[in-house]
């Protein structure tokens, strides 16, 4: 069994390309398309990795890191960032919260899976 | 003797006088008038109450009425010696106020009202043309006098013509001397010293001629005496109504005459003088008194039948051969008229220019613009027209009387019209209750007895008043005669106009004063003029230091600013040839720095506040009436400054509200870029990620592999939807949009969107309740905006209705030109906070994108409606989600009304 990821994302086809690329590279991956349905099994059973996109309805991507920043079984929790928005000013936010990555979409496969990696490896 | 020598004689005459005039101005210009202004000038000067009337005059009135024209000179020496007081007081007021006239005296004593100054130079005018016309008369008949040879034949003269000639000649003089310069005091040196000239011309002329016919003709006082007696001269005796009647009456003349007011205060230098005046005047009047009595019984007795009593001062010595006398006489008797014209159109155009003409050019002006320009030169030019204009209403009235009335009748008439100006006169002087209404009133009604009882019915009968008014009253009142007022039938005209006219009017003064209530200036005019003695004369120059520079400068400072105050004071020092800051407290520095100071805070506030810190001068009520009124002024700018400021706040407030909007605007713009970037990079993320995974997966299944082509494709699909849409917003919120307008059945458009709205998730059944009469109405529109419209509505409901059962019921309404189309759902409508929202760009409710849409859909269809003419909102409480879309029937007519604009997309926020 490899590593798991979680991936929310509320857009269906980019979880669904961000699911067949992450499993060819031999993860794991559960998806979730809402950042509060996501809260408590992230909490019970905490993934290897996550990949959190930042505009979601109910809690926002930020809010999800703020309180798994919080939780101590998170606290170290990898987290790669999306965002189709593009403002500087999320990605210093999303730094200032603890991001482990941040990305802008549209991102190359490529670029996701060598992040992944490291971060994982890290 | 010759018409022309007597024409030389009195051209040389008068270009003495001239030349008297003109050195006398010329000395008081280089300021050494000191002998001109001595009390003996002053006195000559009010002989000008002595005219043509007394000089030829009074020997007729002796011969006609023996002593009685006494009365002429008693009045006047009643004056002088017991009335003192009031004259002195006259004068001070005159003086210190710079009275230019009785007009302006009244006038400036019941509140400056123009409207009394205006009532007294009528009343004036009207006493006064008659009087002027009697001296031109006086002095044509001089002439005749002189140019008719022993056998009584008439030269060729024309009186008219040599009044027309002295008219003419006394208007330059009276021009040349009386408008020389715009005095604030209305002085004129040159005019005084001629008339004083003239005076004792006229004196010695007529002691020239008593004494001819006292100790020449008669054989001395005694032989006068004895002829006396022997001569039965008409009413000898001595009627003690009468006499009082007409000692008032001169009495009141010598005030009261606008050429007398002239002389007596106007022209007064010092009222010193009137002591002087108070005998000397009195003893002159004794002097020219003297000999009227035996020239007229001389005359009487010498002259042949039939001679004119008024011109045996002339026609004695001419009928005895001495020509040298006789031309001295008639010396005299022009004198004494030319003197009199001078001073009265003087005083007269005075009056006319300052009451009536100035200040109606000056509201016609200030209607037209607010410019005030020199003045100066127009109160000349009116003054001088003034002169031309009394003197020539003076010269017309003789044309047309001719003449015919007896000399001292004229004067007397005239001495009762100018008398009616006593009551308010008097009232100003010593009367603190005495009311602008009330003067106006008593000289109204005083003016108007004169002239009915007196004035017109001295043209004779018929001229006027008709022969039959006179004998039986207006319409037949008896009691309304001219000269029985009242049933008062006892009583000769002359009386009896002056008793009701003075009476009356003095009653209607008391009663008008008692009830009505002066104005605040009228008070303050008042206790200036009434306790004038109460208080030291107002100090308009520096006499005594006492402040020390010190002390001045820090109230400078705050006048003028610490560095303006500093320089100034400095450059004072520095002027005295002082080293330091501080000047000496001289007369001179004190009035520059009045000067200086008035610059900021006016004239008499800036003398005020002097007077208080250097503590010589009393602060007169007219200095602080003037404070006042410059203080008002101030308040007005201040009130202007506030609005101003008021105005300037205003602007600034819509500035920073602009700002705040032009803030929001940019804050809105930033987060409508976000959300396209959002919405853009969304559908590129896939495309570009199922691209990259099918160019580098070897192994992939053909199902994988038509499905993840399917997902790029709808991807792209999305895409460019989404830059359609955008596209579109913009040319419709930009008003930009190309409407095809045409007939089309609103049914038929509802089929269409219906048929093209099922794709949207085919799979669900919606049941579509219709109403097809409802539906079948003809509308002029753009038929294919308004079915985008209505798809739109129609997807969403397919795309949101949550029902198990979905349906939707159209429903269509008609008012007038307007149609309103209501699409209602039962699904579970929109959250009333949210409603307000959902036509707002990128407004997506459930932010899920399984919706399809990028969130710009009803924004669109708002813009849409409103470039229709029409509009789409949300109408809650129906069940389910409830879109009305009203827009008008015949969209092209609706475009052509202007009141339509409300609904256009300008309007559109």
């Amino acid at each position: 069994m490899g590593k798991r990821v979680l991936v929310i994302e509320d857009e269906p086809n980019i979880s669904e390309a961000l699911r067949f690329i992450l499993r060819r590279d031999g993860w794991h991956v559960d998806v979730s398309a809402d950042g509060a349905d996501a809260m408590g099994a992230l909490r019970r059973d905490p993934p290897d990795l996550l990949i959190l996109d930042l505009m979601l309805p109910g809690l926002s991507g930020f809010e999800v890191l703020r309180v798994l920043r919080d939780a101590a079984q998170t606290r170290d929790l990898p987290v790669l960032m999306l965002t189709a928005k593009g403002h500087a000013a999320d990605r210093v936010e999303a730094e200032r919260l603890g991001v482990t990555r941040f990305m802008t979409k549209p991102f190359a496969n490529a670029e996701v899976i060598a992040a992944v990696r490291e971060m994982t490896q890290a | 003797m010759s018409f022309n020598y007597l024409v030389l004689t009195c051209l040389a005459y008068v270009i003495l006088l001239f030349f008297v005039a003109s050195a006398a101005e010329r000395s008081a210009a280089r300021g050494r008038a000191g002998w001109l202004r001595s009390p003996l000038v002053y006195t000559l000067s009010l002989s000008v109450y002595c005219t043509a009337w007394t000089f030829y005059g009074a020997v007729g009135y002796a011969a006609r009425s023996g002593l009685e024209f006494m009365t002429i000179y008693l009045g006047p020496t009643l004056v002088f010696v017991g009335w003192w007081v009031i004259l002195r007081k006259l004068v001070r007021i005159g003086r210190e106020n710079r009275v230019t006239s009785i007009a302006d005296m009244i006038s400036a004593r019941y509140g400056k009202s123009n409207l009394l100054g205006a009532i007294v130079t009528l009343l004036c005018v009207a006493a006064g043309t008659p009087y002027i016309a009697l001296q031109l008369q006086s002095i044509a008949q001089s002439f005749t006098v002189f140019a008719t040879d022993p056998t009584g034949v008439e030269l060729a003269t024309d009186r008219n013509l040599i009044a027309f000639w002295v008219a003419a000649g006394l208007a330059l003089f009276t021009i040349a001397f009386g408008t020389r310069n715009l005095d604030a005091n209305e002085q004129h040196p040159g005019v005084v010293i001629a008339i004083a000239v003239e005076a004792v011309v006229k004196l010695l002329a007529l002691i020239a001629v008593g004494v001819f016919a006292v100790w020449i003709v008669a054989a001395g006082p005694g032989d006068i005496l004895t002829r006396i007696d022997a001569q039965a001269l008409p009413e000898w005796q001595i009627q003690p109504g009468r006499w009082t009647g007409l000692i008032l009456l001169s009495a009141i003349a010598i005030i009261c005459l606008p050429r007398m007011f002239q002389v007596l205060v106007v022209e007064n230098t010092n009222d010193q003088h009137l002591a002087t005046a108070s005998w000397a005047f009195p003893l002159y009047l004794f002097l020219m008194s003297l000999f009227v009595l035996p020239i007229a019984v001389v005359g009487l007795e010498v002259m042949p039948a039939g001679s004119n009593p008024d011109m045996f001062v002339l026609t004695l010595p001419l009928y005895l051969g001495q020509d040298g006398l006789a031309l001295l006489s008639f010396l005299g008797g022009f004198s004494a008229a030319t003197s009199m014209v001078i001073v009265a159109s003087l005083a007269l155009a005075t009056m006319v220019s300052n009451h009536l003409v100035v200040p109606l050019w000056l509201k016609a002006r200030a209607s037209r613009n607010r410019d005030t320009g020199d003045m100066r030169l127009l109160v000349l030019s009116v003054r001088r027209l003034s002169i031309a204009l009394v003197l020539g209403l003076g010269y017309v009235y003789y044309t047309i009387t001719g003449g015919s009335a007896a000399l001292a009748a004229i004067g007397l008439i005239a001495f009762v019209g100018v008398a009616q100006t006593l009551p308010a006169l008097l009232g100003a002087l010593f009367w603190r209750g005495a009311s602008r209404t009330g003067a106006a009133l008593g000289l109204t009604v005083g003016a108007a007895l004169w002239v009915y009882t007196l004035f017109l019915p001295s043209f004779g009968p018929d001229v006027f008043l008709s022969a039959q008014l006179m004998e039986q009253g207006p319409f037949g009142l008896s009691w309304l005669r001219p000269y029985g007022l009242f049933g008062v039938n006892t009583l000769d005209p002359l009386l009896h106009a002056l008793f009701w006219s003075l009476s009356l009017n003095a009653l209607v003064f008391c009663v008008g004063s008692f009830v009505t209530f002066p104005s605040p200036i009228e008070r303050v005019q008042a206790a200036l003029f009434v306790d004038i003695f109460d208080r030291s004369g107002p100090a308009r120059s520096w006499t005594r230091p006492v402040a020390e520079a010190e002390d001045l400068l820090p109230m400078a400072q705050r006048i003028l600013g610490v560095s303006e105050a500093q320089a100034f004071f400095s450059a004072q020092a520095e002027l005295q040839g002082k080293t330091g800051f501080l000047p000496d407290i001289t007369p001179e520095f004190l009035d520059a720095l009045e000067l200086k100071l008035s610059g900021s805070v006016g004239a008499a506030t800036a003398h005020a506040m002097l007077a208080q810190s250097v503590g010589t001068a009393v602060v007169s009520v007219e200095d602080l009436m003037a404070v006042a009124s410059e203080t008002a002024q101030i308040m007005e700018y201040s009130a202007q400054l506030e609005a101003k400021s008021e105005e300037l706040s205003r602007t600034a407030r819509k500035l920073r509200e602009a700002n705040e909007m032009l803030q929001k605007l940019s804050v809105q713009k930033d987060a409508f870029l976000s959300q396209i970037s959002h919405e853009l990079r969304t559908p590129m993320t896939s495309i570009r990620a199922f691209s990259e995974i099918m160019m580098d997966t070897d192994a992939m299944t053909p199902e994988e592999r038509t499905h993840f082509a399917q997902i790029i494709h709808d991807e792209s699909i999305r895409l460019t939807r989404l830059l359609d849409d955008l596209l579109d917003l913009s040319v419709l919120e930009h008003g930009q949009v190309q409407l095809n307008l045409g007939p089309v059945l609103l049914s038929d458009l509802i089929d269409k969107a219906i048929t093209a709205s099922n794709s949207v998730q085919g799979d669900r059944k919606f049941r579509m309740l219709r109403s097809r009469d409802g539906e079948s109405v003809q509308i002029i529109t753009d038929a294919g905006r308004m079915t985008q419209v209505f798809i739109n509505i129609l997807s969403n409901a397919r795309k949101y209705c949550i029902s198990d059962d979905p349906q939707m019921q159209i429903k269509v309404r008609r008012q007038a030109q307007l149609v309103e189309v209501d699409f209602i759902d039962n699904g579970a409508g929109i959250p009333r906070d949210k409603q307000a929202l959902i036509f707002e760009k990128f407004s997506r409710l459930t932010d899920s994108m399984q919706a399809g849409g990028a969130g710009l859909g009803l924004a669109i269809c708002r813009e849409i409606m409103h470039n229709l003419g029409g509009d789409i909102s949300y109408v809650p409480g129906q069940g389910g989600a409830a879109f009305r879309v009203s827009f008008p029937l015949d969209l092209s007519a609706h475009m052509s009304t202007p009141d339509s604009h409300d609904t256009t997309p300008a309007a559109a926020e």
